[in-house]
């Protein structure tokens, strides 16, 4: 739990970044498009740059920094490092939260309904294939194992 | 983004007579849309009512209408089971909008209220005068791919972006606000403006007039519609052209069919005389040709989107077809 006073201009991801140190939630665009800044508000997925820190008074906010358990990560994290899903990095916590969502919402069914389903986060380097690739690790080691489960 | 003041109330009477209240008032529901406006310093509130707290999420279906409530999401209207089953057109259009973090935060009244996405509109540093009356609109001229070819202006050609009103126009939906002067419905055909000569007029609601819900009637027709959007990139992108549609057959003569149209117009656009032209005769290639032509008879092509004259034919042709049963 954190008590913040902040204006009521102050985006999520200008809270989290520079009022808390949570640094995981990138700033790509900050127009919704690239989904870099994806965390989850109350389980469900959400680009953090296009909703007001004051909007989420009271609900729980889950960043890529909630997703391990001391010392271990989450399966979706480890997909991702298995299957080097990421060349930069930039886009890598907003897609690790958009894929937790994704699997918690049961959309892994094929590749494709992967694709359309994380098609929300961009990522630059182009590494899709790859992305794809843990995302399909991440269901199989996680079943349920999204958001239900997340630290804070 | 400028200082601005923030409410919430659980009251929607309350939170219209804030909004009534300050000319520079405005409501905010997901976010999705206003945050970006404000940033852009296309739109500058200076009073913010957030109105995710009223009780208006709810999807019912009573008594042959479906009723969403504004604040209901994307997301939830989309996955609704009756929704899915009674009026496929409103899920489809909804699946194809956006991104699912966008959907599931962004509301059915923000979608319906959320501006073009013209790009001199959005950069406050063109001229636009949707944004700044009298200033001039350089897509006329200028980069005009993602623009009317109907409806449009000597003043503005800009296209009105939302998927879903595009599917609830073809429904016939009913829009319901509560405003200072207390509660009312239009057509949804009617909460869009044309630009004519005043394209900084872009809705019907009054300033402090806020949309509580929409309800479409059910019907054979909504039951048999589906939503085709065609764009540049397989997923999470803005409608080049898109079609809603729905169906009715006698065997293979058309019963009933509604029609509306994204990506060409600056509102939902119907076209009586496409409807008119497959209305009681056989659903065949000659038909809906000819529904098509009547489409666009008076389209007004520009340099850069002249290809949308034959792409909303085919996208038209591509979605009765289907509808029809030969694909
Ligand atoms: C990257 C991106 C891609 C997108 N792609 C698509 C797409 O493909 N198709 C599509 O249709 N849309 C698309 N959108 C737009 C998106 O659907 C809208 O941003 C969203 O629906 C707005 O809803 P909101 O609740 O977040 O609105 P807000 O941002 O909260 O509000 C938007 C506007 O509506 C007003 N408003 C909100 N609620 C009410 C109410 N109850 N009564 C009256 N006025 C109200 C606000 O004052 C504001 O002017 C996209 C958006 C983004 C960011
Ligand atoms: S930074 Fe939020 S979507 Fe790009
Ligand atoms: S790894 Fe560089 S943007 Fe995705």
């Amino acid at each position: 739990m954190h008590r913040l006073t902040v204006e009521a201009r102050v985006t999520l991801l200008d809270a989290l970044r520079d009022r808390l140190a949570l640094t995981g939630a990138k700033k790509g665009c900050d127009r919704g498009e690239c989904g870099a800044c994806t965390v989850l508000v109350d389980g469900r997925r959400v680009k953090s740059c296009m909703t007001l820190a004051v909007m989420e008074d009271g609900r729980r906010i889950t960043t890529v920094e909630g997703l391990t358990r001391g010392d271990r990560l989450h399966a979706v994290q480890e997909a991702f490092i298995r299957r080097d899903a990421f060349q930069c990095g930039f886009c890598t916590s907003g897609q690790i939260m958009s894929a937790v969502a994704c699997i918690d919402e049961g959309r892994t069914g094929s590749d494709d309904e992967i694709r359309e389903w994380i098609s929300g986060n961009l990522c630059r380097c182009g590494c899709y294939p790859n992305i794809v690739d843990a995302v399909r690790d991440g269901a199989r080691n996680a079943p349920g194992g999204g958001a239900g489960e997340a630290g804070r | 983004m400028k200082l601005f003041d923030y409410a919430r109330t659980a009251r929607a009477s309350e939170a219209v007579e804030l909004v009534a209240a300050r000319p520079g008032g405005a409501f905010i529901a997901g976010g999705t849309e206003l945050t970006n406006l404000m940033k852009d310093g296309v739109l500058a509130p200076d009073l913010v009512v957030d109105v995710n707290s009223l009780p208006l999420d709810h999807i019912t279906l009573r008594n042959g209408r479906l009723s969403i409530g504004a604040t209901a999401r994307m997301r939830d209207v989309a996955e609704h089971p009756v929704v899915r089953e009674h009026f496929p057109v409103v899920s489809e259009a909804l699946l194809a909008s956006a991104s699912p973090q966008v959907r599931g935060r962004a509301s059915v009244g923000g979608n319906l209220m959320q501006r073009t996405r013209c790009w001199y509109y959005r950069d406050p540093g063109s001229p636009c005068n949707r944004r700044e009356p009298g200033s001039g609109c350089p897509a006329l001229k200028g980069q005009n791919r993602w623009h009317a070819i109907l409806g449009g202006s000597d003043h503005c050609i800009a296209v009105h972006p939302s998927d879903l009103a595009v599917a609830l126009a073809a429904l016939d939906a009913v829009v319901l606000t509560l405003g200072p002067d207390g509660r009312r419905s239009l057509p949804l055909r009617d909460l869009h403006l044309l630009p004519g000569g005043t394209p900084h007029r872009e809705t019907g609601l009054r300033h402090g007039e806020m949309i509580t819900g929409v309800e479409i009637p059910q019907s054979p027709l909504a039951r048999h519609s589906r939503y085709l959007k065609v764009r540049d990139r397989a997923s999470f992108e803005f409608a080049v052209v898109s079609v809603a549609a729905a169906l009715t057959l006698k065997g293979r003569v058309v019963s009933d069919v509604r029609l509306a149209f994204g990506g060409i117009a600056p509102k939902p656009w119907r076209s009586p005389k496409a409807e008119q032209a497959l209305r009681n005769r056989p659903l065949t290639e000659v038909t809906i040709a000819m529904a098509g032509r009547a489409l666009v008879k008076d389209a007004t092509p520009r340099e850069h989107n002249a290809f949308k004259v034959d792409l909303v034919q085919r996208a038209l042709a591509d979605i009765l077809e289907t509808l029809g049963g030969k694909r």
